[in-house]
């Protein structure tokens, strides 16, 4: 796997989840209980810049995880990804580490909410975490609603977002949302 | 069929007769929250939003709490942007250090949380007014910016599970212990997304201070909510405090409830939490053998002038051990100038302790006692994640303030009784 750095420009905003375009990339597999602690540690979070936070993104899981990845990698992880805090600043460091989504059989409500507003997707899938590897090629289709894991040959099917969340999401998120609203 | 207190609350502020799980609002929210951590980036997302005020100033509490005093020039550019958009917006409820306190303590004790409220705060932990019978939920900086511009959140009601209590409380048992005892049989995803309704005989008689405990984790269980239905004791405490009234509600008889989860409290004993989650529980009588570094006492979960009388009962003419930082951080001014004229302080300091200003400060690593490679804690706060208080490789056990204070005392992992 190529060792680069790319941290998304702090300058760029939220940008919207297009609900019917596929993503590639390669797995980078984490366990159940993933807690905002280690995506991102509490002493950190004296910026809200995207860049910065990318620096110590998963840090709590072992140090240098921006420096292994490379842009468009994907998160995978088992149950409760996201629990603990409320701190945004977990989906934003890791949007701007450059991960393109986050898979898991579960997720904890706030980061769920987090992640939609702040523009990074995050797709709920049943027996994800334990069926991909570390470095696995994944493709997700949300036209069918299927991952494929491109490596070892194994489909996955998830729930679409309910109407509500899709018009937030449609919309860029829920600021461009709000600003809709009036 | 009826409704859950939950639901009741939740009906009321999005103008419906009735609700139930599963079902989108957008509901009005009567507090919106945020603290020196979360609402810079609120701050800022209010900005691209591109209203020039907020929905209405008077709902908005902002309070100075995590990284105060300012631990460096990054906390303190946040902590003044906080302070100028106060003050730009008309914030009253905004507040200063030496005036404030942990978020979770400070606006229950400004009686500024009435029962039936409608709650959200950038904070996870918001969930701790569920003791005085209101429905509070933790969220993001952008959810909470996006109420302070329109004073309504979309949400979906969540489905109740209903924790029973019976028995009497032993000994040296508390409202942490009968949370961890919860956490532990269901899990750190237990309640994911789902209101806790806390009843029972126990619960009747518990102090209002065990039930803030109580519903200040129920997020630990990945809970939306936490709640208890309110009653005198609701009452007794928010006398005098200069709130408004609010609603006392009660779940219906008929109302619909997930699942029920029937704990007896009669034989339990002080429950501590093992690294490094919330539902790795264990009686403190199979720990005896943990050395420890660190105590703190504390926080938004046991940092309630009642936690420190109990701190200071166990520590009275005794001493932390040489190896122990003995840590307590009463959790407003309020509580601290309180515990200073009881003369707890005195206890305090004859112990050994590093008596702090009211901050968040270690219990999320920030500042005030962070943890070394290898060093273990037992703290009265509610995480212990890896890192949480400092190094991955710290530990935390989490426990309630007199297994706290005897750890302290022993230099390892104590029963209160054998203090």
């Amino acid at each position: 796997m190529t060792r680069r750095r790319f941290v998304q420009s702090a300058s760029k905003g939220s940008t919207a989840m297009n609900a019917s375009a596929a993503i590639k990339g390669n797995a980078w597999v984490f366990g159940d209980h993933v807690d905002t602690d280690v995506i991102i540690p509490a002493t950190y979070l004296v910026t809200s810049d995207p860049a910065q936070l990318a620096l110590h993104c998963m840090e709590g899981a072992g140090p240098g995880f921006i420096d292994k990845i490379s842009p468009g990698d994907i998160i995978v992880a088992g149950e409760n990804f996201g629990c603990g805090s409320s701190r945004e600043h977990a989906p934003i460091a890791i949007k701007g580490a450059g991960i393109s989504c986050v898979l898991a059989d579960s997720f904890a409500r706030i980061f769920f909410r987090n992640a939609v507003n702040i523009g990074l997707p995050v797709f709920e899938v049943a027996g994800i975490g334990k069926g991909v590897a570390d470095g696995d090629s994944l493709e997700i289709l949300p036209d069918s609603r299927k991952v494929r894991n491109l490596t070892k040959g194994a489909e996955f099917d998830y729930e679409p977002y309910p109407d509500f969340l899709n018009e937030i999401i449609s919309a860029g998120g829920l600021i461009q949302w709000v600003r809709k609203k009036g | 069929m009826g409704m859950t207190i939950t639901e009741k609350i939740i009906a009321a502020h999005c103008g419906a007769q009735s609700v139930c799980p599963g079902q989108y609002v957008l509901a009005e929210c009567d507090l919106m929250m945020g603290h020196d951590v979360t609402a810079p980036p609120a701050i800022k997302v209010f900005e691209q939003i591109g209203r020039p005020r907020v929905s209405d100033p008077d709902r908005l509490v902002l309070v100075n709490d995590h990284f105060v005093p300012n631990r460096d020039v990054a906390s303190a550019e946040q902590a003044k942007a906080m302070r100028e958009f106060a003050a730009a917006q008309g914030v009253k409820k905004y507040f200063e250090v030496g005036r404030s306190g942990v978020c979770h303590v400070l606006l229950p004790e400004k009686g500024l949380v009435a029962p039936g409220d409608l709650v959200i705060g950038a904070d996870s932990h918001t969930c701790t007014y569920g003791a005085l019978g209101a429905f509070s939920t933790g969220v993001g900086s952008t959810d909470l910016a996006a109420a302070w511009a329109t004073g309504k959140m979309w949400m979906k009601v969540p489905p109740t599970i209903r924790f029973e209590y019976s028995g009497k409380m032993p000994e040296w048992v508390y409202g942490k212990d009968l949370i961890l005892e919860t956490i532990g049989r269901i899990g750190v995803e237990g309640a994911r997304y789902k209101a806790m309704e806390f009843c029972g005989e126990t619960v009747k008689d518990l102090t209002i201070y065990d039930r803030f405990t109580m519903a200040n984790m129920a997020i630990e269980a990945g809970g939306k909510n936490g709640i208890f239905e309110p009653d005198e004791k609701v009452r007794e405490f928010l006398a005098g405090r200069g709130g408004r009234e609010g609603a006392y509600l009660a779940s219906d008889p008929d109302a619909g409830y997930e699942s029920t989860v029937r704990v007896d409290v009669s034989d339990l004993q002080p429950v501590v939490a093992c690294p490094s989650l919330p539902e790795n529980t264990k009686p403190v009588s199979e720990l005896s053998g943990v050395e420890i570094d660190q105590v703190v006492i504390g926080s938004c979960t046991n940092g309630w002038l009642d936690d420190l009388r109990l701190a200071a009962r166990v520590l009275k003419g005794k001493k932390a051990a040489p190896r122990v930082r003995l840590i307590i951080i009463p959790a407003t001014q309020g509580i601290w100038k309180a515990a200073m004229k009881e003369g707890l302080f005195d206890i305090f300091a004859d112990a050994g302790a590093a008596v702090s200003t009211p901050t968040c400060g270690p219990c999320l690593g920030g500042h005030m006692g962070i943890l070394a490679a290898g060093e273990v804690a037992v703290s009265t706060t509610n995480r212990n994640f890896v890192g949480r208080m400092g190094h991955p490789q710290s530990q935390v056990y989490l426990a309630n303030p007199a297994v706290a204070a005897a750890s302290a005392i022993a230099g390892r992992i104590a029963h209160p009784a054998n203090a």
